[in-house]
Parts: structure tokens; C-alpha cells; sequence
């Protein structure tokens, strides 16, 4: 089977990859990377961490340079796809114009989840996805005197990380801790400790009622209690919406994303999806349908698409991992720790160098690793192939992770 | 604009130009040479970009921060001379250098 052209629909971190990876892997045909920014491809993750302080700078965040899409011959194309004709094997787009393909890329990602409050559309409220958001917001940071974040996951919690460094800070969550979809309670104790010695307050178990503003411009938040917080910023991250539209209108399965089966194909033998937008029988999560929102998880699919598209397909398998940088704690997660019942802490959480490792049923399926990088690729490797880790072994007097990884290395 | 050499496992020579102020992850990523993968975009989260340094230029480089120490560990194959390339920024001092990539990053 040899491919003649591969057209690849969002220019997020898991279509780019495509394209290099097809390119590294010798392909020679034409490509085509649909994105509807106007920038050239680029890392997101910065965004509400590095750029946002401005340690990396703007031209930095591009995955690669201009000349490298010339030298590679990857034609990038600025534009919206509006619909797939997969009777005819093309993309349409916004100015008129068609991309034919012989193999097509769904990699549209997501969208950031609405507010959907009143007052909204006020001046100084602010989401973080795209480097336009970043942009706008970045100067907005620096003169801020009250900051409200709405919503305490990985995106706000980074953003209050920094703000709380200028400004002061509250964070509003319906939840009752933080990050409370994706952590252990035991870490979610050590990451609100820590922010709240940097200034920041929590308000968990808690809506927000309205925005509310003056002449256009966002003052304050009204929480459900009643009770207005002072704002001038307000940022929320409150999860995201997986961009399906083009892929259902297309009469593609969808399910919580855009539906793949293990070889990550939809139910268009020439069709892929991968990244945030693809839901896949994860290995890692009992086989369920699974979507996932990480960079590692976006690099690996769009790997796995390119081998099969070069001819040397195998299903997708890689241990999913995440992580966050907020303050002085760097988190790094290994696999899905979805419905776990038990947990063992390795090391001491005051000490702010701590794991905690997952059990579901008996068996080991995530570590959170705390400033301990090293549990963090031991427990990844733990999780990529047997010998299976017991919580019995984990509780064991001394137990370390790294040992037992390097003690049972194949 | 520093001129170093990577070697991938099976003995192929690369000659690298970058930027001053570039990491050597990233140059080397611009330039697609195989073996540096950079999973985690340059953050030091992901021990995919690790090269041995050759023994003559391993004191010319700036020490490593315990994370970069750490993740190392487990990153296959650590010897003495391993960096993560993501942790060591271009510049003139490093013109000439010649690092060796494992035969695998994971």
C-alpha cells in the first residue's frame, strides 16, 4: 500500500506530529495541514505557564520553524475546514476551496468550555486555549489587582500559580478540592497547601451565580452564596468540548468525541482521529472508550497513524501520561487512575517530594509523582508491561519505586 | 551560530547548526534528526531527548538541576556523560561538540 496524499484536518500538537512523522518515516506523497489559526503551528502547554511569565517568547512556541514546512514539503494551510466529502475524498473549506486526500486526519481537538453566565461577554474575563487568548490576557495579568479563577484544574490552577505573584487571587470551584476529576486526595491536599501559602483562597463546593461589571468591564463575582468577590481579571478553565462537528456532520460515529477503534480509524476505513478529539478502547482503562487531553497522549497517536499509514500498523497501546507546573510543585501523572479504590504514598507529602500510587481492584494503575520525576518514568514503565506492581508489595517497609522498577526490568 | 555533531546509534553523523540561545533539543528536532523525540516539548517532564556527551566537552556544559538528574535515572542506557538535550541551551562555547543519541528514548 503506498499512499499518494494525506490530508490532515487541525494543526494542534497531535496533526502537526502527522505530518513530521510521515516525513521522518520517509513518506513522499503530498501533505496538507489544515489549521484555522493564523500562526504557525504551535505547543499550547506554555500558555498558561512559561509564556504567560514570559520565559519563552513568542517565536519560540512554534513546533518548528517556517523553512522547515518548505523544506519538508508540508503545505500548511490557514483556513477552516468546513466539510468532509467523503464521497469525493475532500475537505472543503471556508474560501471555497477543496483539499483532496486519500487518507484524512481528524486532529480538531477542543474547545474550552463556556461559561454560559451572565456577564460573560464583560471586558477582563478571559479563557486559555489559543496563543490569541494568551496574548490578550498577558498584559491584562500584569496590571490586575484582584484575580478570580473559575474553575480549580490544571489550566487555572497554572494561571493562579503566576497571578498570585502580582495580584490576589481567588479560585472558585464546584467541586470540593482541586483538580478533583484527575488527583488523589492527597495530592490535591499538598497542591492547595501550597497555593495557599502563596496568597491564593479557595472557594470549593461553590457556582458562580453572574459576572458583573461596569461600563463593559468585569468588577466582580457573584459566587452562589450570594456573596461577590472583587474582580478585576477573571480567567476559567472548566473543561473542554471535543470539536466533532465536522466529523458528525460527515455522519462519522460519534461518542464522547469522535469514535476510533484500536488502530485509532473511525468508521471510515479512510479516515483517523486522534488527540483530544478521538475516543479509543483504552488498554490502560479496562478497554473503555477513553478521550484523553494531553500533549503525550496527542504525540502518541499521531505516531502510531503515521506507522500505519507508512505500513507498519499496531494498536495503540502507550501508557497515557499528563503533567502540570504550578509554582514550585511539578506533578507528573502516569496512566488513568479513573475509579481506583486504593492509594500508597511514597514519601513524605510535607516534604513536597512525594507519590502516591493507584490501585484499582488490586491492580496498579497510576502514580502521581511530586517533584519525583524518577517514580514518575519508573511508575510509567511499571505500567507499560508486566510484571504487574501489588498494592501488597507497594505498602511493603521501605519500598521504593525505582528499585522495584530497576529489579524487575526485562 | 554554534556547529556541533550527533551520532545516532547506528553510527550516522549529523552536523547541527543552531541559534544561540536554542536548546539542543529543539535545533535538533528543526533539522529531523531521528532519535530526539522532545514528547513533552522541551519541559524536562519527559527523558525523551537524551544524548551522550562526548567525554572531552561533558565539563564544558553547566551542571544539571536535580529534575534533569532525576529523570535521567530512568531514562534507558543513563552513563556518566547523559544530558537531556532539552536542558542545554546553544552557545559558542559549544561549536564542535559531539554528542552520541541512544539507540532508544523510551
Amino acid at each position: 500500500m503506498s499512499l499518494s496524499s494525506v490530508t490532515i484536518v487541525g494543526a494542534g500538537q497531535a496533526g502537526f506530529q502527522v505530518a513530521a512523522s510521515l516525513r521522518q518515516g520517509g513518506f513522499e506523497g503530498k501533505i496538507s495541514l489544515i489549521g484555522d489559526e493564523p500562526d504557525l503551528p504551535y505547543q499550547r502547554p506554555p500558555l498558561s505557564k512559561a509564556y504567560m511569565l514570559g520565559k519563552i517568547k513568542r517565536e519560540n512556541l512554534a513546533f518548528r520553524p517556517e523553512t522547515f514546512f518548505q523544506e519538508q514539503n508540508i503545505e500548511l494551510i490557514h483556513d477552516t475546514a468546513v466539510e468532509i466529502d467523503r464521497q469525493n475524498r475532500r475537505v472543503v473549506l471556508k474560501n471555497g476551496e477543496a483539499c483532496d486526500y486519500e487518507h484524512l486526519v481528524l486532529a480538531t481537538g477542543a474547545h474550552n468550555r463556556p461559561l454560559a453566565l451572565p456577564g460573560e461577554d464583560l471586558n477582563g474575563v478571559f479563557g486559555i486555549k489559543t496563543l490569541a487568548d494568551a496574548d490578550a490576557l498577558s498584559p491584562a495579568v500584569k496590571t490586575a489587582r484582584n484575580v478570580v479563577v473559575i474553575g480549580a484544574g490544571f489550566i487555572g490552577l497554572e494561571f493562579a500559580a503566576i497571578a498570585v505573584q502580582s495580584a490576589n487571587v481567588h479560585v472558585i470551584d464546584m467541586g470540593q478540592r482541586a483538580m478533583a476529576r484527575a488527583i488523589s486526595q492527597e495530592m490535591s491536599e499538598v497542591f492547595e497547601d501550597t497555593h495557599r501559602e502563596c496568597g491564593v483562597t479557595f472557594h470549593f463546593n461553590q457556582g458562580v451565580n453572574r459576572l458583573v461589571g461596569n461600563q463593559g468591564k468585569v468588577t466582580g463575582v457573584e459566587k452562589a452564596d450570594g456573596e461577590t468577590l472583587e474582580a478585576d481579571l477573571v480567567v476559567y478553565g472548566i473543561g473542554v468540548i471535543p470539536n466533532i462537528t465536522l466529523a458528525s456532520e460527515a455522519g462519522l460515529h460519534i461518542e464522547n468525541g469522535i469514535k476510533v477503534d484500536s488502530d485509532l480509524l473511525t468508521n471510515d476505513p479512510q479516515i483517523s482521529a486522534i488527540g483530544d478529539v478521538a475516543c479509543f478502547p483504552c488498554v490502560h482503562n479496562e478497554g473503555q472508550p477513553t478521550r484523553i487531553e494531553s500533549v503525550p497522549n496527542a504525540m502518541d497517536q499521531a505516531r502510531a497513524v503515521a506507522a500505519r499509514l507508512l505500513g507498519n500498523p499496531s494498536p495503540f497501546t502507550s501508557v497515557p501520561w499528563f503533567w502540570t507546573d504550578q509554582g514550585s510543585l511539578k506533578l507528573q501523572i502516569a496512566g488513568l487512575s479513573t475509579g481506583f479504590d486504593t492509594t500508597v504514598t511514597l514519601g513524605a507529602p510535607e516534604s513536597r517530594q512525594f507519590s502516591v500510587l493507584c490501585f484499582r481492584k488490586g491492580h496498579f494503575v497510576a502514580v502521581e509523582a511530586c517533584n519525583r520525576p524518577g517514580d514518575h518514568l519508573a511508575g510509567k514503565k511499571i505500567l507499560a508491561r508486566p510484571p504487574e506492581l501489588t498494592s501488597t508489595e507497594a505498602s511493603a517497609e521501605g519500598f521504593d519505586l525505582r528499585e522495584w522498577e530497576k529489579e524487575h526490568r526485562g | 551560530m554554534p556547529t556541533i555533531t550527533l551520532i545516532e546509534s547506528n553510527g550516522t553523523e549529523h552536523m547541527l547548526t543552531g541559534q544561540n540561545g536554542q536548546s539542543i533539543m529543539q535545533a535538533a528536532l528543526n533539522a529531523m534528526i531521528p532519535g530526539i523525540q522532545g514528547d513533552c516539548g522541551g519541559a524536562c517532564s519527559c527523558a525523551t531527548c537524551h544524548a551522550f556527551v562526548d567525554e572531552n566537552w561533558v565539563s564544558v556544559l553547566p551542571k544539571m538541576e536535580d529534575t534533569e538528574s532525576d529523570m535521567l535515572d530512568f531514562a534507558s542506557e543513563r552513563q556518566d556523560n547523559s544530558r537531556l538535550t532539552c536542558q542545554l541551551t546553544l552557545d559558542e562555547s559549544m561549536d564542535g561538540m559531539v554528542l552520541r543519541l541512544p539507540e532508544s528514548q523510551y
